[in-house]
């Protein structure tokens, strides 16, 4: 048993840091630090500064060109790179990758894989529909077999970043008969392609990240289907049960702490109660964290992780609005006013107070969503219940 | 980073833990809580037989040489079968403080019979309407020829009666200065020596005590005159750290009664765990218990840090997220097993009151949670 970082651990660690600290560039840091909206070329060029260090896809075997690093290594990772203010990695590329490196054939691997982690390729997820959310077996998409091609039609909502996205992989039904999960194909769509229509979503804290996207009669040519048709539930499943670390969030939860202290600084020093609550917090912090480092180390020795495993999203999601709800009453009376436009980038108006304080009552409500997407903290419980203790 | 058991303490958690899966059931656990004398006797024998009470002492004094993570391996165990007898005053608290503090004449006499199951040591760390804090205020110790005169009352003594008793007195200027705090072992049996025992809620045993200018020589000091806080400090900090494994021992048992419990109960025609809402608070559970688990390794880990601030840090982190979590697994466990689960015969409300009194022993979560603010550097 060895429960501090090792040498090689903190040398790692420093290295991030140090590549942080110097290659993010100063503008993309002053967005994070400030609560600035980062734009799609802010995303691109920080994941093409460290695909230039040769990190790209820390998640990934070496042998797709990934760091090759173990579980230990990429949670330090995540967390420097969150401490570090930088801007946070493209989720779906932590999707597409793996399940394209596990199910593609050979020719979209050589089409897409290189694309991904550049982002010169932009990818959304299209799996949640106006009737299918936690229950995402019900999916209506219908692809149909016509010669070369599927003719899809349906609707798509909730997707992320479809305004900005090339592709979609998207989950479709190919056969309509049977339990509803036998008979859904996983598909590469092609955001151009005739009969795509994206429609924004504006968000409760003022922000376009979320789109609906309507499929009327779109192509899609059959070498885009990924994996067996109608197999594609298989596929879906890998992919959520992909990655550890991102569910984890310890990254983004340290970060959030450090805002936290930021925004409670002057109230803490007459408000024992608040300096309660923030070391309460800090406390269930750590509890979460070395839950996830006791995972995550077994995972990399080979053993049953145990049941820690499938509560890691729970407990990540709850600290991390709890975190972001001490932010606000941290700001007090000042998250009152909300200057949304200071939230855009070049904006040089005035404000009550600083940046932070201003986006502190809107990021509260913005992260709501994260006991929502992924899995509502409902859904995962009623999971766990049943897969984890037999009830 | 490596979360794995290397052999021998693999070994050690076999050993200890089919002793009490085997030995101390609950049943017999019963017998013991109405003849505590005999029973105790017996239980501390087989302590010594298995090697239990040498973990935390020295291989050159015939112990185990274990730390931390040695004990945490021990207490968990002792939770998960509810032992009453006062192994963490003796087998951890006087052993840890023998070790870090005593002289080679101390330890070799005092450690070998704490081996052989000969000497209990019971822990005076309370003064009335102090709280937790362990800084004495009441009880002095005064120079008297080459030895001390010690006057006080101490209370809620951890492990009850004993042979012997460490204690913390003032033998400096100010009553509350931390620079003048010295450690004394005192035998309970010393003129002037007042004991009353006291049954604990869950069955443990606790004592009050007053000292009526009792005489003790040079030699019962432990440590440097005047320099027994920041020892003490440490010493309860380790003991902390095992209470954090005994309440998980506690817990997870408690937990899996509960899911058992849950499947098996049948409410109109359907087991309890069916109910969703039953369902997913029992998750929540298994969320706390897991952490908590986290949280007992966290502590074990640092418990011996150089550094002050964090093992201080670590060490009522854990303390203080056990004490909410198992506070939360009481109220449910009783509450999800219904009439059943307040009864004296159910096992549930044997580990309730143990879970409550860890929480209040040497720090509830409160307490703990300010105590990791006051160790942080940018707390204020």
């Amino acid at each position: 048993m060895e429960l501090f970082e090792n040498t090689a651990e903190q040398a790692f660690r420093n290295e991030v840091r140090r590549f942080v600290d110097t290659k993010l560039p100063a503008d993309l840091r002053d967005k994070v630090m400030n609560f600035v909206r980062y734009e799609k070329e802010d995303f691109q060029r920080w994941h093409r500064i460290i695909a230039a260090r040769g990190w790209a896809g820390p998640n990934w075997p070496k042998e797709y060109g990934g760091a090759g690093w173990n579980a230990i290594q990429r949670k330090i990772f995540d967390e420097e790179c969150f401490l570090g203010f930088a801007p946070r990695l493209i989720p779906h590329v932590n999707m597409i990758c793996p399940v394209l490196q596990r199910y593609g054939t050979q020719e979209q691997k050589k089409r897409f894989l290189h694309r991904i982690w550049p982002l010169e390729d932009w990818w959304c997820q299209g799996y949640s529909e106006p009737g299918a959310g936690s229950d995402l077996a019900s999916l209506k998409t219908r692809a149909e077999r016509k010669g070369d091609r599927y003719i899809v039609n349906g609707q798509k909502i909730w997707t992320t970043w479809a305004h900005w996205a090339d592709w979609m992989f998207c989950l479709a039904r190919t056969r309509f008969e049977g339990r509803p999960q036998a008979g859904i194909s996983f598909l590469l769509i092609d955001m151009k392609s005739p009969g795509v229509t994206v429609r924004p979503i504006i968000s409760l804290d003022g922000v376009h990240d979320l789109n609906e996207v309507f499929l009327d009669n779109v192509e899609v040519p059959l070498e885009n289907l990924v994996g067996a048709e109608h197999e594609g539930w298989t596929v879906a499943k890998f992919l959520l049960g992909h990655e550890r670390t991102d569910l984890a969030g310890v990254g983004v939860a340290k970060r959030f702490m450090r805002f936290a202290k930021q925004l409670t600084r002057t109230v803490r020093k007459h408000d024992p109660l608040m300096r309660h609550r923030l070391a309460t917090l800090e406390i269930d912090l750590l509890a979460h964290e070395w839950t996830v480092m006791r995972v995550l180390s077994s995972d990399e020795a080979g053993r049953d992780p145990g049941p820690a495993a499938s509560t890691l999203k729970i407990s990540s999601t709850e600290l991390q609005q709890d975190i972001a709800e001490l932010m606000m009453e941290g700001a007090g009376p000042c998250a009152v006013p909300y200057v949304d436009a200071a939230r855009e980038r070049g904006w040089a108006g005035s404000l009550p107070r600083d940046k932070v304080t201003n986006a502190a009552s809107a990021n509260f409500l913005d992260w709501r969503k994260v006991t929502i997407f992924g899995g509502t903290t409902e859904v995962q419980k009623n999971i766990v219940a049943k897969s984890v203790l037999g009830l | 980073m490596d979360f794995s058991f290397t052999e021998e303490q693999r070994m050690l958690a076999d050993t200890v833990g089919r002793y009490i899966d085997q030995e101390y059931t609950f049943e017999a656990r019963k017998q013991t809580l109405k003849h505590p004398r005999e029973s105790f006797e017996q239980h501390w024998t087989q302590f010594a037989e298995l090697g239990l009470l040498g973990v935390n002492i020295p291989q050159e004094y015939g112990g185990l040489g274990g730390e931390a993570v040695e004990s945490l391996i021990v207490m968990e165990a002792f939770g998960r079968g509810l032992v009453v007898e006062p192994y963490l005053a003796t087998a951890i608290g006087a052993t840890t403080l023998i070790r870090q503090a005593g002289s080679d004449v101390q330890k070799e006499a005092m450690l070998t019979a704490i081996i052989a199951g000969n000497l209990r040591i019971a822990l005076a760390l309370h003064e009335p309407d102090r709280r937790y804090d362990l800084s004495p205020q009441s009880t002095t110790a005064s120079p008297d020829g080459n030895g001390f005169v010690l006057n006080g009352t101490k209370t809620v003594v951890l492990g009850g009666n004993a042979e012997q008793l460490i204690l913390a007195a003032c033998t400096g200027d100010k009553s509350d200065d931390e620079s003048g705090v010295t450690l004394f072992c005192v035998p309970c049996n010393a003129a002037g020596f007042e004991i009353e025992e006291f049954p604990n809620l869950d069955g443990q045993r606790s004592a009050e005590i007053r000292l009526r200018a009792v005489h003790v020589p040079a030699d019962a000091v432990l440590g440097e005159v005047g320099k027994g806080y920041p020892v003490l400090e440490r010493v309860v900090d380790r003991i902390v750290a095992a209470l954090c494994a005994e309440a998980v021992g506690a817990m997870v048992r408690l937990f899996e009664m509960t899911i058992q419990y849950l499947k098996t109960r049948k409410q109109f025609g359907q087991p309890l765990g069916s109910l969703q809402a039953l369902q997913h608070r029992a998750v929540e559970l298994l969320t706390l218990v897991e952490r908590s688990r986290s949280m007992a390794l966290f502590a074990a880990s640092r418990a011996n840090n150089a550094d002050p601030a964090e093992r201080r840090r670590a060490v009522s982190a854990a303390k203080a997220f056990i004490g909410r979590a198992s506070r939360r697994l009481v109220k449910e466990a009783i509450q999800m097993h219904g009439g059943i689960g307040m009864t004296e015969e159910m096992s549930v409300s044997h580990y309730a009151r143990r879970l409550l009194c860890i929480d209040l022993t040497l720090g509830d979560a409160a307490y703990h949670t300010t105590r990791f603010a006051d160790n942080s550097a940018d707390a204020d």
